[in-house]
């Protein structure tokens, strides 16, 4: 009976290291919050290129991250990409109406992410609406092309 | 020539047999696996359950524990100097989550769990079908495979999931060991590089779907073996064995197919 107690408990406890275990994936690694999705509002902005912009993608405003890239996809009217942005509740109505939706690249090689700037308009961009100005993925390619064609007229 | 002739219709009968063999062995595989998984369990069962839990999933961890603390040093280890190269030694943290979250935990946890709980279960119920203690529980009225054969599944189906999360852990605390205590990575974005790019239905989620699959897997192999074999000391020996060879290769390869299905966009 001793036994079969001590040995209840190791089960009991190698269970609770389990869901210790899972709690520690979700909040430590995979950086998980608990709070409710509801606090976050969407926005648009086309692009001409996004390079290689993924879904799930940083959205950050003076470097810091204020939201992720929500959905990609192309627009068939103007066939350009229409990018979905998913950001934090406390920007809702403290864009202005001309702000700046940038794509930008984490270090020569690194993975591409969105820079928003504010303009100066005195009026608001509200969820759902699209952000105008936008400024594309810098192509290294197409900038050696340039390059290329540059030195040649010269 | 009549002899040739013979010998070649014998060998077409022979691969016949084999076949015929093999599905019957897969269909029997199968209907074991149904009449003894389903079921309410009772008290008693419970605590039986609770006994092979306490075998099958709280002794096998030290193994299973250790193991991933040194395959996380190691790809924390590998990781950097093929990372700094690049001068992307910060992307260290997400390198091992990822590896060890998608892939590594759950195979690696599952062919130890084939090589220390699945043999000594094949083993033990072979033994008893070969002192004839099944075939006793029958006699006086008592089912084996509710009695033997659920609680060990269902143990084997609860701890091999258990098992993996503890490998991960430990393997993200082993390459951070490495990583950050002795080859100077920063602690922060060791911490936030692996935040920002694990997500957790997609990597925790999809690694505890591999590992649940290969629980059931491994577990049913092992069990079957056992249950089927001839109750002979040869028979208890090789059944042993092709536990392990056969829940091996189906956790490789059943891997790949998850794999595909998980990660490839298929």
């Amino acid at each position: 009976m001793r036994r079969s107690k001590t040995m209840e408990f190791g089960v009991g406890l190698f269970m609770i290291a389990g869901i210790l275990g899972v709690v520690f994936l979700g909040l430590r690694v995979s950086g998980l919050t608990l709070s409710a999705p509801s606090q976050s509002f969407q926005l648009e902005a086309n692009f001409a290129n996004i390079g290689g912009l993924k879904p799930r993608a940083r959205v950050t405003m003076a470097g810091v991250t204020v939201g992720r890239v929500e959905t990609i996809e192309l627009d068939t009217e103007w066939y350009d990409a229409r990018v979905v942005l998913r950001l934090n509740s406390e920007l809702e109505g403290q864009l202005s109406r001309d702000s700046t939706a940038s794509i930008l690249t984490a270090g020569l090689l690194g993975e591409q992410y969105i820079g928003l700037s504010v303009g100066g308009d005195p009026e608001m961009l509200a969820a759902g609406d699209t952000i105008r100005d936008t400024q594309s993925a810098l192509v290294l390619e197409e900038l050696i092309q340039q390059f290329v064609s540059n030195m040649a007229s010269n | 020539m009549q002899s040739k002739f013979s010998s070649g219709t014998a060998r077409i009968t022979r691969l016949g047999r084999r076949g015929c063999d093999l599905m019957e062995a897969l269909g029997r595989a199968g209907v074991f696996l149904a009449q003894s998984a389903i079921g309410i369990p009772s008290r008693e069962g419970w605590r039986l359950w609770l006994q092979q839990m306490h075998f099958v999933g709280v002794l096998s961890l030290a193994i299973v524990l250790v193991s991933g603390l040194f395959i996380g040093m190691v790809l924390a280890l590998q990781g950097y100097t093929i990372l700094v190269d690049f001068g992307a030694e910060q992307a260290l943290g997400q390198m091992v989550a990822l590896s060890l979250l998608r892939e590594l935990a759950p195979v690696v946890a599952a062919l130890l769990f084939a090589g220390r709980a699945g043999s000594a279960l094949t083993a033990e119920i072979g033994l008893m079908k070969a002192t004839e203690q099944l075939t006793s529980m029958e006699m006086i009225g008592v089912d084996p495979l509710r009695r033997v054969v659920a609680p060990r599944l269902w143990a084997g189906f609860v701890a091999l999931p258990i098992l993996t999360v503890g490998f991960s852990v430990v393997g993200i605390w082993g390459g951070y060991l490495v990583g950050v205590e002795w080859l100077g990575v920063f602690e922060g974005s060791y911490w936030s590089n692996m935040q920002a790019s694990v997500d957790f239905i997609n990597d925790v989620g999809n690694g505890m779907i591999k590992s649940l699959v290969f629980a059931v897997v491994v577990t049913w192999i092992a069990v079957f073996q056992g249950y089927d074999l001839v109750p002979t000391s040869e028979g208890i020996s090789r059944a042993t064995t092709r536990t392990v060879v056969y829940s091996s290769l189906a956790v490789l390869g059943l891997d790949f197919v998850l794999t595909a299905v998980m990660f490839g966009g298929l």
